[in-house]
C-alpha cells in the first residue's frame, strides 16, 4: 500500500512499511549512520540517523533506519534539534574513538576540531555490526556484547576461545573501524579471530592460504561444488 | 479445596474472620522486610518464647508493613472488644512488659504509639469496630485517625498491608479478596471490564503514567491468539519499596489484579518479574501463586468459568534497566536486558513477539477495587487528571521515615509536614526529589505544589514511581546531582552513544565541579550534554537521565556558582572544598581539637589560640564536632 509523508517539505510518496531511512536515501536525501546496513535488522545503537518526527505534544527524535513511516507523517532531517543532536554525538564519538578513521571523518564533516571532553583510546564503536552479523547471517552467534555501560565490549563467551567461531571473517569485513583484526601468528599458518586459531586452507591454484576449514563443507554445499 | 462457587468462598472467608478477629487476645508483628531489618524477627522469637513459658492462650502472626516504617519493629495487640494498640520501638526486652499488660486487660502505655478503633474493609465499603459495647476508646493512646502520618492516608493499594499474614489466602478473602474477580467472571465481558477500567482514570504508577484502561484495549485488540500479561515488580529506584511492601504484604492483590487482566485482554500466561534483591517478595509471591492455584484461582476453569491462566515467577540478576519494559521482557525470554526500538509497542508486539500488556505492582494493586467499588467510585478521588491513590516511601531527613498512600492532589507541604512530621532534628526543608533517578529536585518555594502527574512534569520532575526523598540545608544539591548521575552510569545498558558516552561524560564534569575543579563553561557544557542525551537516547532510562541535573540547575543554580567560581560548598558537604580553620578570638586553647585530629593539623600552647594547618587537615570535621567555643570555622 502507498502512504504520503512529508520530509523536509517534500511531499514523497513511499510503500507502507519502509523506514524513514530506506525512504530518504530513495530521494537522494543524506542522512549518516553507523550502526546501520541493509543485510541487518536496525539496531537504533548510534543515534546518528535521528530525524524530527512531528507529534501531537510536539516534536520528538526518532532513529530513522528503524521508524516505520506512517501516512501523514512529518519529518524534518536537518532541523536544528537534530543537527545538534548528530553533532554532539559525533564529538562523543571522537572523544572516546579518537584515531577511529570514519569518526575523524565525521568529526571533519560535522566542523569538530577538538572534543571538549578528555580522550580515551577505543578503536571499537560498539555500534554492534560484527555481533549483528554473527547471529543474523552467519547464523553462529560466536560473539555478543557483554557488560553493560562504559564497560560493554564485544568477546566470545567468558571471553575465552569461542568453539562457535567458524573463521569466516564476516565480523572483519563489515566492522567499519577496522577494531577486528585478522591475524598471522606463524608457521603453520594459524588464522586467529577471538581467540580462535585455525589452521588456513591453501588454494590449489593460487597458492593463497585463504580460508578456515570449518565453513568448508558449508560453502561446498551452498555453491554446489562437491 | 477447589472453590468454584460463592458459597465455597464464603466458606474460606469465614476462616479467614475467625483467623483475623478470634475470640481470644491476637498479637501481630509487622515482619515484612522494613521490620526484618529493625530486629523484628528477634521480637517474635521471643513472644513466643514468653507466650510458651507463661502458658498464655493468644494467637500471633505475622503481618506485613502498615507503613510506620520509623517506629519498627511494630507489634500490634487485639483484645477482643478492645481497640488494637501498636507498639513502637519494639525489642526482646520489651516483651515481658506488653505480655504483662495483655494479660491484666491493660495497655503498655509507655510503649504503646497507636490506636485503632476499626477496620475498614476497602473492597467492600464496609467498616468492623473493634469495640464491644460499653468499652470506651483508651483514649490516651493517640487514634490513627489524629496522627499526623495517617490521617490524610486512603490505603486503597495498601489496604490489607500490616492486616493480614500475607501466608494466609484466606484473611485475604475474608477482606474482600477475589470477590472483584467472582464478579468479572460471573457477571461482567472483558470489554465491560476494560470500560470501568478506563472510566476510574488508573493511570500507570510505575512512573510513566500511561492510561491503563487504553492500554488494556489496545492489548486487546491487537491482532494473535496468544497475549500475556506481565507485573513489573523490578523496583529499581533507589529508595522506593512501595512495590516490595506490597508484594511481602499482600501478594493476592497483585495476582487477583492479573488475573482480571488478562481476563479482559485475553492472554492465558502471566510472568512477575521481580528483582532477585526481593527474596521475601519472592517467597510470598511463591505461596501465594501455590495458594491460590490449590483454590482454583489460577489454573485451569477459573472459577468454573473456562477461563484458564497461568502466572510464572521470572527473577532479575541485578539490572536497574530491567524495569524498563523491552529490557524487562528481553530478560524474561533469556536475552541480555538491553531495551529495543518501538515502535512496535508491547501491546501490538512484546514477549516472545506476542501482544503483552505489561504494568506495575501497584497498578495491578489498584485492579480489584476498582472493579470492587466502581470506576466511577474510583474517579471522584484525586485531581482532574490523576486519578485514585499514589502509594509512596517517603525517605531522607524527615522524621517519619514511612510508607504512605495519599489521595492525588495532596500538596508536597501536607506530606512532608503532617504524614512527615517535619524535617528531621528541626532543620530546614531545601528540596524534596521525587521520581528517583529519572525525577528531579522541587524546592522549598514548591512546596504546595499538589502531587498530580502533570503539576509534577511542568515543575521538571516525574511522579516516577513512588520514592520521595526530602532534603535538608545540609545537603549539597551539586553533590545529589552527581549521586544520581553515578548511579545511572553504572546502570545504563551501553547500547546508545548519547547515554552511554553521554552520561559519562556529564558525570565527570560533575566529579569535577565538587573536587573543585569545575571550571566556566561547566554548566554550559552540561546543559548541552543534557538536550542531547534527552533527545536523542533510545530509551526511558537515557531520555530522564538529565532531569535531576536539570532540575539542580534550575533551582540551585547558586550553589553551581558557588563550587565553580568561589571553590565552596554552600552545605558543606563536598569534602575538596571545605576549609577549616581557627578562629582565634573564640579559640580558648583547651586543646580538645588537638585530642582528636588524626593528623595533628592543630598545634598550640595551653590556654593560648591555636592554629589549624589547611596543609595537613583531611577535613574530617572531628575538631568541629568537639570545640565547645565555636572556634572551628568551616567554610
Amino acid at each position: 500500500m502507498t502512504i504520503t509523508l512529508t520530509i523536509d517539505g517534500r511531499k514523497i510518496e513511499a510503500e507502507e512499511g519502509s523506514t524513514i531511512l530506506e525512504i530518504a536515501r530513495e530521494h537522494g536525501i543524506k542522512i549518516p549512520t553507523l550502526c546501520y546496513h541493509e543485510a541487518l535488522r536496525p539496531y537504533g545503537a548510534c543515534r546518528l540517523c535521528v530525524v524530527e518526527l512531528a507529534g501531537p505534544k510536539g516534536s520528538r527524535l526518532v532513529s530513522s533506519c528503524s521508524y516505520p513511516a506512517e501516512n501523514g507523517a512529518v519529518v524534518k532531517t536537518d532541523s536544528p534539534m537534530v543537527l545538534e543532536t548528530r553533532k554532539m554525538i559525533v564529538e562523543l564519538l571522537l572523544a572516546d574513538c579518537p584515531d577511529v578513521k570514519i569518526v575523524r571523518d565525521l568529526a571533519h564533516e560535522f566542523s569538530i576540531e577538538k572534543p571538549r571532553f578528555e580522550l580515551e583510546d577505543s578503536d571499537c564503536i560498539l555500534c554492534g555490526l560484527c555481533v549483528r552479523a554473527c547471529q543474523e547471517i552467519v547464523g553462529v552467534s560466536a560473539i555478543s556484547l557483554v557488560n553493560r555501560g562504559v564497560d560493554k565490549k564485544v568477546k566470545p563467551p567468558f571471553e575465552i576461545a569461542s568453539r562457535d567461531c567458524i573463521g569466516c571473517s564476516t565480523c572483519v569485513f563489515v566492522c567499519p573501524t577496522g577494531a577486528i583484526k585478522l591475524e598471522d601468528i606463524g608457521e603453520p599458518r594459524l588464522v586467529h579471530y577471538w581467540a580462535s586459531d585455525f589452521e588456513v586452507v591453501q588454494c590449489r591454484i593460487c597458492g593463497d592460504h585463504y580460508l578456515s576449514p570449518e565453513p568448508i563443507t558449508d560453502y561446498e554445499r551452498l555453491f554446489d561444488l562437491s | 479445596m477447589r472453590i468454584t462457587a460463592l458459597e465455597d468462598l464464603e466458606k474460606a472467608r469465614e476462616r479467614g474472620t475467625r483467623s483475623l478477629y478470634p475470640s481470644k487476645t491476637k498479637i501481630m508483628v509487622g515482619m515484612a522486610t522494613c521490620g526484618l531489618a529493625a530486629g523484628a524477627q528477634e521480637v517474635y522469637d521471643a513472644l513466643l518464647d514468653e507466650i510458651n513459658k507463661r502458658g498464655l492462650d493468644v494467637s500471633l502472626s505475622q503481618v506485613g508493613c502498615i507503613g510506620w516504617c520509623c517506629r519498627e519493629p511494630l507489634v500490634d495487640v487485639l483484645i477482643p472488644g478492645r481497640p488494637r494498640i501498636t507498639y513502637g520501638e519494639m525489642s526482646p526486652q520489651k516483651v515481658p512488659e506488653i505480655l504483662g499488660a495483655l494479660t491484666r486487660g491493660e495497655v503498655a502505655k509507655k510503649l504503646a504509639i497507636g490506636r485503632l478503633d476499626e477496620d475498614e474493609n476497602l473492597v467492600e465499603g464496609t467498616k468492623r469496630s473493634y469495640l464491644a459495647s460499653g468499652i470506651a476508646a483508651a483514649n490516651t493512646v493517640p487514634s490513627y485517625k489524629e496522627l499526623g502520618l495517617f490521617k490524610n492516608q486512603l490505603r486503597i493499594v495498601l489496604r490489607n498491608c500490616g492486616f493480614i499474614d500475607p501466608r494466609n489466602i484466606d484473611e485475604h478473602i475474608a477482606r474482600g479478596g477475589y470477590l472483584a474477580l467472582h464478579k468479572v467472571l460471573n457477571s461482567l465481558s472483558p470489554e465491560e471490564v476494560i470500560e470501568e477500567v478506563t472510566q476510574s482514570g488508573l493511570r500507570g504508577r510505575g512512573g510513566a503514567g500511561f492510561p491503563t484502561g487504553l492500554k488494556w484495549k489496545l492489548t486487546r485488540q491487537a491482532k494473535g491468539d496468544v497475549k500475556y500479561v506481565i507485573c513489573n515488580a523490578d523496583e529499581g529506584d533507589p529508595g522506593a519499596y512501595m512495590d516490595r511492601s506490597v508484594l511481602e504484604g499482600d501478594p493476592h492483590s497483585v495476582i487477583e489484579g492479573m488475573i482480571i487482566g488478562a481476563y479482559a485482554i485475553g492472554a492465558a500466561e502471566g510472568y512477575i518479574y521481580v528483582r532477585a534483591e526481593y527474596p521475601l517478595a519472592v517467597e510470598m509471591l511463591t505461596t501465594a501463586i501455590q495458594q491460590a492455584e490449590e483454590y482454583g484461582f489460577l489454573g485451569e476453569n477459573i472459577f468454573g468459568s473456562g477461563m484458564d491462566f497461568r502466572i510464572h515467577i521470572s527473577k532479575g540478576a541485578g539490572a536497574f534497566v530491567c524495569g524498563e519494559e523491552t529490557a524487562l521482557m528481553a530478560s524474561i525470554e533469556g536475552r541480555p536486558g538491553e531495551p529495543r526500538l518501538r515502535p512496535p509497542f508491547p501491546s501490538e508486539s512484546g514477549l516472545w513477539g506476542k501482544p503483552t500488556n505489561i504494568n506495575n505492582v501497584e497498578t495491578w494493586a489498584n485492579v480489584p477495587v476498582v472493579i470492587a467499588r466502581g470506576g466511577d467510585w474510583y474517579s471522584r478521588i484525586g485531581t482532574e487528571t490523576s486519578k485514585g491513590t499514589k502509594v509512596f516511601s517517603l525517605v531522607g531527613k524527615v522524621e517519619n521515615n514511612s510508607l504512605i498512600e495519599v489521595p492525588m492532589g495532596i500538596s508536597l507541604r501536607e506530606i512532608i509536614y503532617e504524614a512527615g512530621g517535619g524535617i528531621l532534628a528541626g532543620r530546614d526543608f531545601k528540596a524534596i526529589q521525587t521520581g528517583g533517578p529519572s525525577g528531579g529536585c522541587i524546592p522549598k518555594e514548591l512546596i504546595d505544589l499538589p502531587v498530580d502527574y502533570e503539576q509534577l512534569t511542568q515543575a521538571g520532575a516525574i511522579m516516577g514511581s513512588g520514592g520521595m526523598i526530602v532534603m535538608d540545608d545540609r545537603t549539597c544539591m551539586v553533590d545529589i546531582a552527581k549521586y544520581f548521575l553515578t548511579f545511572l552510569k553504572a546502570e545504563s545498558c551501553g547500547k546508545c552513544i548519547p547515554c552511554r558516552s553521554g552520561i559519562k561524560r556529564m558525570h565527570k564534569i560533575l566529579c569535577d565541579i565538587t573536587e573543585g575543579k569545575g571550571r566556566e563553561g561547566d554548566v554550559e557544557l552540561l546543559e548541552e550534554l543534557a538536550v542531547v542525551v534527552k533527545g536523542g537516547s533510545l530509551c526511558g532510562l537515557g531520555q530522564t537521565a538529565p532531569n535531576p541535573v536539570l532540575t539542580a540547575l534550575r533551582y540551585f543554580r547558586d550553589e553551581f556558582d558557588a563550587h565553580i567560581r568561589d571553590r565552596r560548598c554552600p552545605a558543606g558537604v563536598c569534602k575538596e572544598l571545605i576549609v577549616y580553620s581557627i578562629d582565634s578570638e573564640q579559640c580558648t586553647g583547651c586543646g580538645r581539637c588537638v585530642k582528636v585530629c588524626p593528623r595533628e593539623a592543630i598545634t598550640g600552647e595551653k590556654k593560648e589560640p591555636h592554629c589549624l594547618d589547611p596543609e595537613r587537615c583531611i577535613k574530617c570535621g572531628a575538631c568541629y564536632e568537639v570545640c565547645k567555643f565555636d572556634a572551628i570555622v568551616r567554610r
